[in-house]
């Protein structure tokens, strides 16, 4: 309990944005990449918390996959995912000895492990830290939570897809930020339309809107729609830097101005 | 619980199970499907269950928002969407969509538990379990307490990219782990159909070769590849209005575009079939 009340490795970290979704696969960790890389790119040094213990996304969209934590007297050093030191990463992919090893845990144990992830990392200096979670409301959820708590997290993005199911899942994530306290910083829409490349008629893949509606529904902010890009998939799947290698993607602009959004409503530091 | 349970599931016949590393890939919508596939022979009991307590997607899935379930003197009975096919999901027992199912593993374990051994499916000739995605509590759980009352396979979801795949393999491993037979992979959302030109396209691109290189690679079956249909995802199911139901019964083109979900189907019931004649030969041998 002397790490979790004392700021320790911490200390040095401005911000910390969780991002949360009810159902699992709408994009939390494209989101939580392509916002690190996109502060990144505002000159932000950015840290990434992949808390996600069953499956570790983080890593090999930032081609850090096979890359081993190390060992400092402070804790493990984060992975560096750029020779610029810009953003650095810790994931339980790092601690496994093969990439295909199932972490097959109960819940203590993923609560021991995050709580480790949050005391006993040496981020150093970083002016974001962004929590990826897995989906859902339990055991990891509630344990990054408390274990955040203490270093009053700026608040969640969540993110959602258009289709009704999905939604109906983001509503039960909002009431999970309502009774824990976080503040939901806003919602993002993500794989809201499909241009054909056939034809180019767009086509609203899991029908349309429901972020927006929901934001406005749940009296939160609405950040943007992310749309279907085979672009931002593939440079996903091969570790690219979307944020600097495809300018003119239909989802570029969209994830520039929700990284914008963040900016903004980072309160400024009393110097 | 296990004994209990084994002797509650003797008069269930299949049973199999859903599963994905990776969420959002379309677990429940296959499911779905599934269970609307095999309960079209209407002397075909199905069951099913969804055990994904965070998030139940089954209710709306299904178009059974807003249903209760009810206690009867032998448990609580499904809801029923055909004579012969009945579901049962933790939305059922919340009072609004809103509410959040805050669990913890032994809580979550609990309501398992009790959705196995309390619920009166009756005689039934597939028992299917929609799984959370992960390998953890849930997934533990469902196949400890079904180790006496033996599960026929578990099949596994994905989508194409390799972020999915990586996934794919960790759940996998979690079945050699488990000694859960694997029925196979069942490749979704692979390329898109556009419903303006009919043409198809790539969305999530297989970088690596997709589930069919890594099917090969880990020597397990692939059971089918589904392409992204915006009218299965957004019409026939997902607005619960419309009910999977009716993509097996619309013709024709929608049915042209069900045969590929319709020989996946055929894929599993062979494989219990099979399942059920093996364990035949071994009681009377």
């Amino acid at each position: 309990s002397m790490f979790i009340t004392e700021p320790g490795n911490l200390a040095g970290v401005q911000h910390i944005i969780l991002v949360l979704s009810g159902k699992g696969g709408v994009g939390k960790s494209t989101i939580s990449a392509e916002l690190a890389l996109a502060l990144r790119h505002t000159g932000k040094k950015v840290g990434i918390l992949d808390v996600d213990l069953c499956g570790p996304s983080i890593p090999r969209m930032l081609r850090a996959q096979g890359k081993a934590v190390h060992q400092c007297d402070s804790g493990w050093v984060p992975v560096f995912v750029d020779q610029e030191q810009s953003i650095s990463l810790m994931s339980v992919g790092f601690l496994l000895q093969k990439p295909d090893d199932a972490l097959v845990w109960r819940g203590p144990k993923k609560n021991a492990l995050i709580k480790q992830f949050v005391s006993d990392v040496a981020w150093g200096q970083l002016d974001y830290l962004v929590v990826d979670t897995p989906p859902g409301t339990s055991d990891e959820h509630m344990a990054t939570v408390e274990a955040l708590r203490p270093y009053r997290p700026l608040g969640a993005l969540v993110v959602t897809t258009p289709q009704a199911v999905s939604v109906g899942d983001v509503r039960r994530e909002l009431t999970f930020c309502r009774k824990t306290g976080l503040q939901v910083m806003g919602v993002v829409e993500n794989m809201s339309g499909f241009t054909c490349p056939h034809c180019a008629e767009c086509t609203s893949v899991f029908s349309r809107g429901g972020g927006e509606e929901l934001a406005r529904h749940a009296g939160v902010p609405f950040l943007g729609s992310v749309p279907l890009d085979p672009e931002l998939a593939r440079s996903l799947e091969e570790g690219r830097d979307f944020m600097r290698e495809f300018p003119k993607s239909p989802a570029f602009p969209v994830l520039t101005s929700i990284a914008q959004k963040i900016l903004d409503a980072t309160p400024t530091q009393p110097s | 619980a296990i004994e209990e349970i084994k002797e509650k599931m003797k008069t269930v016949k299949h049973k199999i199970l859903v599963l994905s590393g990776k969420g959002g890939v379309g677990k429940s919508t296959f499911s779905a499907h599934l269970a609307h596939g095999l309960a079209e022979d209407e002397n075909t009991q199905v069951a099913l269950l969804d055990i994904d307590i965070c998030g139940p997607s089954i209710p709306k899935i299904m178009g059974l928002e807003g249903e209760q379930v009810h206690q009867s003197g032998s448990g609580w009975s499904p809801v029923y969407v055909e004579d012969n096919l009945g579901v049962m999901s933790v939305g059922f027992l919340l009072s609004s969509p809103d509410d959040a199912v805050i669990w913890r593993g032994p809580k979550k374990n609990g309501m398992i538990k009790q959705f196995l051994r309390d619920v009166d499916w009756g005689e039934v000739d597939y028992l299917i379990v929609d799984t959370p995605p992960g390998t953890s509590d849930e997934h533990l759980s469902v196949v400890q307490y079904l180790t006496a009352a033996r599960i026929d396979g578990a099949v596994l979801i994905t989508t194409p990219q390799e972020v999915s795949l990586q996934d794919v393999r960790k759940e996998i491993n979690f079945c050699y782990k488990v000694k859960l037979p694997i029925i196979g992979v069942v490749e979704n959302m692979s390329g898109f159909i556009c419903p303006n030109c009919k043409k198809e396209s790539q969305i999530f691109p297989p970088t690596t070769g997709g589930a069919a290189a890594m099917c090969q690679d880990m020597n397990v079956p692939l059971l089918g590849r589904v392409p992204l249909d915006p009218h299965i995802g957004s019409r026939s199911c997902l607005h619960g209005h419309y009910s999977c139901h009716s993509l097996f019964k619309e013709k024709p083109e929608t049915g042209r575009r069900a045969a590929r979900w319709l020989s996946v189907h055929k894929g599993i019931q062979e494989f219990c079939n099979l399942h059920q004649s093996k364990e035949e030969n071994l009681m009377s041998s």
